[in-house]
């Protein structure tokens, strides 16, 4: 009998530190995935700068047995691969395929990605967390459950059917409003992406606005604060790391998302002026031109480039979130 | 009972099938990878060739020209669609790695120009088309409407573009021009543009219902204005703005690849690419299929 206990006891230990190991080594694998994609990006950006096949010189033995024409062709593109900085990230261009000369420039793209997040950031963070408040303080029983099931519905929307809002609803609206037919650009994509980080600004800023300990709300009603003064003066300063988390987090998605704004910007590589002009983002560029680059050419490398900047991008503002957020936490365990 | 005889009747089925493969030939499966704009055409050639063809299995997949090229080049693939030639990048490249591709030649898109259904110009020249999209025409008063010009067209990357710039407009298209995600997209945006004007695939009009004019071209000053839609003066050559539709495969076609790429030429071929929106092969680039001819002794 006793022996029996202890073997049980043995397996217990012995499978408890199966499912210890094999949890370990999944979380090890998500950071070397992370790190696996990085290093991908990185060693292919880098040879933007060192230049592509078509601007190393050719062999006596390759000039024979290419075409005449080929060879002309390969001799009449430029030498000098991109600079890093004046050519790709101060460049306001973004013409690899220009019959004059190709021209990387990023910034166009950048100044695009910016406008149409941080549009939709303007757009979903009061309405986020006025509702994040609303469910947090307000709504009770099934209106708060049906409203909160919805927001969250939102986000197994997909993207490309955001997309066809954008077409075939939105851009129309804004094209009669402003005058710009069909309305593909900027603020089009904003307020679609701006419906797409809803779902996140409000679930994490609910959570926020939850965290906030009960003795200082009850403390601000029983000083005769009405609801709307507490949740003003007490609620979001107390809360106020999550709420920034919340939103970065929800910026971090409207950054990287990509058929949405392929769909509904316009896709016009050049610098915009305004909220109406059409956009190119990083991640519509990334996409719509992969699939047709020559590989192995600068062209082709400057996509990874593209990428690489997108992934510090979003990495830094999820980081940044993350420290905010973990401030919050400790601020009230 | 009735689940036992099923239960056999397929072991029965599964068994014939397999006896009956083996009494022909050995099944092969050609892979097929690249244009987008090909994916669909190809993908219903390769339904019905495989159908004919009891011993071919045919997957065609999509991703674009240079995703096609790329594995065409790394020998994962038989056929590489594309609607451009090989670039020279891609020609080195295939140097380098010991794979010779040749270009089939199997049938023809016609790019159809649009505008608004209330635009009143009757006919345009490469010439004016080339000055409209390249910026230097930028009002359709000089040529017989009013109003600002607004270009659409498709993505820098697309092959649609490339072919466009390099026949029709000769230099970098005018920054001003918006580039749309596809056909749909310009076809949308020029029936609600008065000023509009776009250019897409043939194929893409032959449903009818959308509400754009099409344009005849005249490739000269003096010519009779040409309509896309006219497939007889198209297959004849008359329309200016055609390309080739490619197929490269790694060193001339053989076997079932060589089968297939004869069948998309056949009268039945062709019937299914006009079928899918395209035309078939028009009659001056037909020499350049030389490889696909039947050797005068037997088979190959």
């Amino acid at each position: 009998m006793r022996s029996s206990t202890a073997a049980r006891e043995r397996r217990r230990r012995f499978w408890d530190r199966v499912i210890e190991q094999l949890i370990r080594v999944a979380g090890i694998s998500s950071v070397v995935v992370l790190l696996a994609i990085f290093g991908l990006l990185l060693v292919n950006a880098v040879k933007t700068f060192r230049g592509g096949i078509e601007m190393a010189p050719l062999t006596a033995e390759e000039r024979a047995q290419l075409s005449e024409e080929t060879v002309a062709e390969l001799e009449s593109r430029p030498t000098e691969p991109p600079d890093p900085f004046v050519d790709f990230l101060a460049g306001t261009e973004w013409e690899p395929q220009s019959l004059e000369e190709p021209r990387y420039g990023v910034l166009s793209l950048v100044v695009s990605t910016f406008l149409t997040s941080f549009g939709a950031i303007l757009l979903s963070a009061p309405l986020g967390l006025a509702v994040a408040a609303w469910l947090a303080y307000v709504a009770k029983g099934r209106i708060r459950e049906t409203v909160k099931f919805g927001v969250e519905l939102i986000a197994a929307i997909p993207s490309v059917v955001v997309g066809f809002l954008g077409i075939q609803l939105f851009g129309p609206i804004i094209g009669e409003l402003f005058d710009r037919p069909g309305g593909l650009s900027a603020l089009n994509g904003a307020i679609l992406l701006a419906i797409m980080a809803l779902p996140t600004i409000v679930s994490i800023s609910e959570d926020a606005f939850a965290a906030v300990p009960r003795p200082l709300i009850e403390g601000s009603l029983a000083l005769g604060a009405d609801r709307w003064q507490t949740l003003m003066r007490v609620s979001i300063p107390a809360s106020r790391s999550g709420l920034v988390a919340a939103v970065m987090l929800g910026s971090g998605r409207a950054i990287g998302e990509t058929m949405t704004v392929l769909m509904a910007t316009g896709n016009v590589a050049a610098m915009p002026h305004s909220m109406l002009d059409p956009v190119r983002t990083m991640t519509a560029t990334i996409a719509i031109e992969l699939g047709e680059v020559a590989r192995g050419t600068t062209h082709y490398f400057a996509l990874f480039a593209v990428g690489l900047l997108l992934f510090l991008i979003t990495l830094g503002v999820n980081l940044a979130a993350d420290f905010v957020h973990r401030r919050q936490e400790r601020l009230y365990s | 009972m009735i689940r036992a005889a099923s239960v056999l009747l397929g072991l029965l089925a599964i068994a014939s099938c397999l006896l009956g493969a083996r009494a022909e030939r050995e099944p092969t499966e050609l892979k097929i990878r690249g244009s987008d704009s090909e994916v669909n055409l190809v993908q219903r050639l390769g339904e019905t060739f495989a159908h004919q063809n009891r011993d071919v299995s045919i997957a065609v997949t999509g991703g674009g020209s240079g995703v096609g090229i790329a594995a065409l080049i790394d020998g994962t693939i038989d056929i590489a669609n594309s609607s451009r030639a090989l670039f020279p990048e891609e020609e080195l490249l295939a140097l380098r790695k010991n794979v010779e591709p040749v270009a089939t030649l199997f049938a023809t898109d016609a790019l159809s120009i649009i505008v608004h259904p209330d635009n009143p110009i009757a006919s345009l020249t490469m010439k004016e088309l080339a000055a409209i999209y390249s910026g230097s025409i930028s009002s359709w008063d000089i040529l017989g409407g009013s109003g600002r010009i607004v270009l659409y067209g498709r993505q820098s990357s697309s092959g649609t573009y490339m072919f466009f710039r390099d026949l029709v407009v000769g230099e970098d298209f005018s920054p001003k021009a918006r580039e749309m995600n596809g056909n749909a997209q310009i076809a949308e945006a020029v029936s609600r543009d008065p000023g509009g004007i776009g250019y897409l695939a043939v194929g893409y009009l032959k449903g009818g219902g959308m509400h754009v004019r099409v344009v005849p071209i005249r490739s000269e000053e003096d010519a009779t204005p040409v309509s896309p839609l006219d497939i007889a003066s198209v297959r004849a050559g008359l329309y200016p703005i055609v390309r080739p539709l490619f197929q490269y495969t790694n060193g001339p076609p053989r076997g079932a690849t060589l089968e297939f790429l004869r069948f998309e030429l056949s009268p039945k071929g062709e019937d299914l690419i006009y079928e899918m929106g395209f035309y078939p092969l028009i009659e001056q680039w037909r020499h350049r299929n030389a490889h696909l001819r039947r050797p005068e002794a037997g088979q190959p």
